[in-house]
């Protein structure tokens, strides 16, 4: 860092203020949702007491929750699309991205940037069609249909991203084993994955956030609660008309938000690499 | 041959869920077509009855709104923060963990906090504007025109600035601290400093940002349909729940495609930018 100037004051104004700032913006809708999941209805509901605390904290919406929906059904779906969207993208991304950074063959350009431009098409340009197709396979309200929808989101992602790990990886350890005999496919295997475990656990945390975080799809294609994920079923069935059962939601959201959260928090160097990968060349 | 074995499964499953429904999207668009049942072929007449359409209007100003100032604000607050972050203070690697929370957080479920802290009898925010004696009682803020797109706004600046924050503040980081030496020994102040070394070596990251970002906030789908759903009065329907509305409430999955393609001009636009732009820096 260069010279540090000014007192307290000048680093107070500089940082710290607007650090403040922002960080009561970013994680007071975090603060609220927790807030108002364990508020009984009678504070919930009542405008003559100051709304920031809670006066008798209590577990009822949680409870609530898990006895009267079917929220462990829906994060049970969540959890187990977002798994295998993310293995399959993984597997296919490397698919893409080990010949395109390692091998120079005919159409390979052309594949590269067939591959960006996938990954730019936004979903809502796709979902009509999409639906229609689920609907004559009859893959409708199964979750079949979000497992094979999901990983045309991640897989662009997870090629672009493995692309340029792959092209960080050395060679002389690929050019070693050939020499002694092993063939493409025991190289890429026994030696070159092995060196991108790193790789694959940004590409890997930010497919699952992404499946996670999906909801058009799964609106449109799970329509029957058992197949639920949580946003949607959280949506669809924690408002009745008219009714909002706040507690309830929040407890939806927090809950819902918690295996992101942890996985996140283990990985936060990793996630972090994989957001900037494709805009920032290291 | 080894890898064509290799690229060929991915390339099929993308053109049978990518490249397919697109053309068969086009396919629709031009055909009038009743759920369940089979279509006919009506040619531009769908375009044609868009293009008559006021709401099909409206919704294309909301979308560039709505774009627009999300994009702006994103950008120029993104820049603030990164430039904040680059600092060395304690708790920084925490600090900024907990910042990117709204942008990891599935956002149906931090748009339902959202929708909470601007309910029309139990708004927060109203709350805290009548008892810092601001306004009382507060505006109802989804049920406003103007006010609900302010508040769609918010909500979608909250939850994507983090991305703008953590991706430019990696860009700075690897600017060497040489050059802003270098700037200072010839006399550049702060703003110097800034408009000269900052701004053009964080420009192609600024752009790369900035191109993601216009895509899917142009296309964005979920922060309308949790807080709005398009209303009051179509005044913050944007393309996709438009094309939602019409195909998947109303039935009409040709009319609803015509909405989306309706999309595709712009976006590509944007898209022909951007690979134009990147061109030069890929050898």
């Amino acid at each position: 860092m260069s010279v540090e100037r000014g007192g307290w004051s000048v680093r107070a104004l500089k940082l710290w203020i607007p650090l403040g700032a922002f960080m009561v913006f970013t994680l007071f809708p975090f603060y609220w949702m927790a807030v108002t999941s364990i508020k009984p209805n009678s504070e919930l509901y009542n405008r003559k007491i100051m709304p920031m605390i809670v006066y008798h904290p209590t577990l009822k919406h949680y409870v609530d929750l898990l006895t009267e929906t079917n929220f462990l059904q829906w994060t049970w779906n969540t959890l187990l699309v977002a798994v295998v969207s993310t293995a399959i993208s993984l597997v296919f991304g490397t698919m893409l991205a080990y010949p395109l950074a390692r091998m120079k063959f005919a159409g390979s350009a052309l594949i590269s940037f067939a591959v960006a431009a996938t990954y730019l098409v936004p979903q809502p340009l796709l979902f009509i069609p999409l639906a229609d197709i689920i609907n004559q396979l009859q893959l409708g309200d199964t979750l079949t249909s979000v497992i094979l929808t999901y990983p045309t989101l991640l897989v662009p992602f997870c090629a672009w991203l493995l692309m340029g790990y792959f092209r960080s990886v050395p060679q002389e350890l690929e050019d070693a084993a050939r020499i002694d005999g092993a063939t493409r496919l025991q190289t890429m295997i026994k030696v070159f994955l092995p060196l991108c475990v790193p790789g694959f656990i940004s590409a890997g945390i930010f497919a699952f956030t992404l499946s996670q975080n999906e909801f058009l799809y799964a609106l449109i294609f799970l329509t029957q609660t058992d197949v639920r994920t949580v946003p949607v079923g959280a949506i669809a069935e924690l408002v009745k008309g008219d009714v909002f059962y706040w507690g309830q939601l929040m407890a939806a959201a927090l809950l819902g938000s918690v295996p992101v959260a942890v996985i996140y928090s283990f990985f936060v160097e990793h996630y972090v690499a994989g957001l900037t990968a494709g805009a920032v060349k290291q | 041959m080894f890898s064509w074995l290799m690229v060929g499964p991915p390339i099929l499953f993308l053109c049978a869920l990518v490249g397919y429904p697109f053309l068969y999207g086009i396919w629709l668009s031009l055909e009038d077509r009743p759920v369940a049942q089979a279509g006919k072929f009506v040619g531009l007449a769908n375009f044609i009855a868009d293009f008559h359409d006021p709401v099909f209007w409206r919704v294309a100003i909301n979308t560039f709104v709505y774009t627009f100032f999300a994009t702006v604000l994103k950008m120029v607050g993104g820049l603030a923060l990164a430039l904040t972050m680059n600092q060395d203070f304690r708790f920084k690697n925490t600090i900024r963990a907990l910042m990117l929370l709204p942008f990891i957080v599935p956002t149906v479920l931090s748009t339902i906090a959202w929708m909470w802290m601007l309910d029309p009898g139990f708004s927060v925010i109203n709350w805290l504007l009548k008892y810092t004696g601001i306004a009382n009682p507060g505006p109802s803020w989804l049920g406003n025109p103007v006010l609900a797109m302010i508040s769609l706004i918010i909500v979608n600046v909250w939850r994507g600035l983090p991305f703008y924050a953590i991706t430019l503040l990696a860009g700075l980081q690897t600017i060497s601290p040489d050059l802003y030496e270098a700037a200072t020994i010839d006399g550049a102040g702060t703003w110097a400093r800034f408009r000269y070394v900052t701004l053009p070596l964080l420009k192609p990251v600024i752009f790369i940002v900035t191109m993601f970002s216009v895509i899917f906030t142009f296309a964005d789908f979920q922060l309308v349909y949790v807080l709005t759903r398009g209303g009051p009065a179509n005044a913050t329907h944007l393309f996709a729940t438009y094309a939602f509305d019409i195909a998947m409430s109303g039935g009409q999955l040709g009319m609803g495609a015509s909405v989306a393609l309706a999309m595709l001009p712009p976006l590509a636009l944007i898209i022909i930018a951007m690979s134009v732009y990147m061109k030069p820096n890929k050898s």
